[in-house]
């Protein structure tokens, strides 16, 4: 902290008042528009809202189970391709390469190309023993796709740690792999907590794209409300659904990082 | 007395830089040989070298009649026997004081964590750092993270302990502290290689010292005709600029 109390305190008014002001202005430019009671009656029905949040909601629980379930298979996944990459040794070559390449591919392929491919084209292999649920090859897709991203963000974590960690780790005679177990992986996965958060949010968010399979989650149900009664609210109550289990998100990851800061500043300068 | 390491003919390079030119050393059981030598002579590669953590280009190393360079040879089991100890400590950050010096018992030798417990507080509490056994070493000074770490090569029971100027990174009122713990091995009679700018010590603790210049042992022999009368005048011009900047 810098500065005196009084300082400080003044300081908490002036934010305070200029906040108010700038969202106030806003505000009165927003609701004064000419279009704006059109706007507030085909977006912020109340009464629209208040019918359609709780049935939105419900569908809801599906893109919560995808995402849930797609995220363990992320994080194992991606775990996997990144500790493939980063084999060292001419040995590990062909591995380094397959997980470079599925990486390539699936960052650079549009996620909802991804969920179209396989949830419209594995099923319709009729293959035995292939499923058919929606929800299957939705959570396949989203895995694919995120795992890509993830294994780059696992990666990034391992690349951070400095090899003088594995150097002492080999000298005490642990292999290659319980030195990437016990001493790299801890280390690297801590640091990309953050990064690795954020992708999860951005795999929540895409969850809405199940909705171009057919499967009624929370976007499907907004979608029929909204066209049932010619108004946009139901989306604006998904919106809100979204924001509500985001930010929380975002607020523990700040913790995440704000303790693991102070952790390492107690009695850092002895 | 045996013999605990030799070391032949040993070349190293980094891509075109040749940074050991032929090394020729052998080490006693119980011996101490301390490494001088200005900053890029090589001794911290040689160190590297023993305890393979960098391959050689040509020679060999023989750890109790085991050549270690050979073809074939497990290269854990030998890291395992062999104890180093850096110049930046290399503790590992994410784990207590007493993890970091049982983890390498439990998983590589496959004791108890009990038994590796109760053998690392024994270590830490030798080298008066016991009550630090369940701090972060981030929380720890310079010498208590070097002194835990030497505990955690100890852990190991090694055969030989390398250590690579591990007071270099030291406020100097912390070395001394670092020191007596390496003299107190010593005087155990544990095999020692040891790196150093601390002619002091080295004179004190060391049974014989080897001049390192430009990737060669120039000579070696006992501390006091080292240092009183050294053959090759590459040494006294080291001796020289170490005295001139108060080092000895």
């Amino acid at each position: 902290m810098l500065g005196g109390g009084e300082t400080s305190g003044r300081n908490v008014w002036i934010a305070v008042g200029s906040t108010v002001l700038f969202f106030g202005i806003l505000a009165i430019v927003v609701v004064r528009s000419p279009g704006w009671p059109e706007i507030k009656q085909q977006f912020f029905n109340g009464q629209e809202f208040k019918e359609s949040f709780p049935l939105i909601l419900r569908k809801f629980v599906r893109n919560i189970f995808i995402f849930c379930v797609a995220e363990v298979f992320v994080l194992l996944f991606a775990l996997v391709l990144a500790v493939l990459r980063s084999l060292p040794g001419p040995v590990f070559t062909p591995l380094r390469i397959l997980s470079a390449a599925y990486t390539d591919l699936f960052r650079g392929l549009p996620t909802i190309l991804v969920i179209l491919l396989l949830g419209f084209g594995a099923p319709a292999l009729n293959l035995q023993g292939v499923p058919v649920s929606p929800y299957f090859w939705a959570i396949v897709a989203l895995t694919l796709v995120y795992s890509a991203y993830v294994a780059e963000v696992y990666r990034a974590g391992i690349q951070s740690i400095h090899p003088s960690q594995v150097a002492s780790a080999r000298s005490l005679g642990l292999t290659r792999w319980q030195s990437m177990r016990f001493v790299i992986l801890p280390q690297a996965v801590r640091r990309v907590i953050p990064p690795l958060l954020n992708d999860f949010i951005g795999l929540q968010k895409d969850s809405a794209l199940i909705f171009f399979l057919g499967l009624v989650e929370g976007l499907g149900e907004a979608n029929i409300i909204s066209s049932g009664d010619f108004n946009f609210t139901p989306y604006v109550a998904l919106s809100v659904i979204y924001i509500a289990i985001t930010i929380p998100q975002a607020r523990f990851v700040d913790r995440l990082i704000a303790r693991d800061q102070r952790r390492r500043q107690a009695g850092g300068d002895l | 007395m045996t013999e605990s390491v030799r070391i032949e003919g040993l070349h190293k390079s980094f891509g075109e830089l040749e940074v050991l030119k032929g090394i020729d050393l052998v080490v006693d059981s119980h011996e101490v040989v301390c490494l001088i030598g200005a900053s890029g002579s090589g001794k911290s590669t040689l160190l590297r070298c023993i305890d393979l953590l960098e391959p050689i280009d040509a020679g060999r190393i023989v750890i109790d009649g085991l050549d270690i360079t050979s073809r074939g040879v497990d290269q854990n089991a030998v890291r395992r026997r062999v104890g180093i100890v850096f110049q930046a400590f290399n503790l590992f950050p994410h784990m207590t004081v007493l993890r970091n010096v049982a983890l390498a018992p439990m998983r590589v030798l496959k004791r108890s964590q009990e038994n590796a417990d109760e053998r690392a507080r024994h270590l830490l509490e030798r080298f008066g750092l016991v009550d630090k056994a369940d701090e972060f070493p981030d929380r720890l000074s310079g010498g208590q993270q070097q002194r835990v770490a030497i505990a955690r090569a100890l852990a190991m029971d090694p055969d030989v302990m390398l250590l690579d100027e591990v007071t270099s990174a030291l406020d100097p009122v912390l070395v001394a502290e670092v020191l007596d713990a390496i003299r107190e091995l010593a005087d155990q009679g544990m095999t020692m290689v040891i790196a150093t700018h601390e002619m002091g010590f080295a004179s004190d603790v060391a049974r014989r010292v080897a001049f390192l210049h430009e990737g060669r042992i120039l000579e070696d022999g006992p501390p006091e005709r080292i240092f009183r009368e050294p053959a090759e005048p590459e040494t006294r011009a080291f001796l020289d600029r170490i005295i001139a900047a108060g080092r000895m």
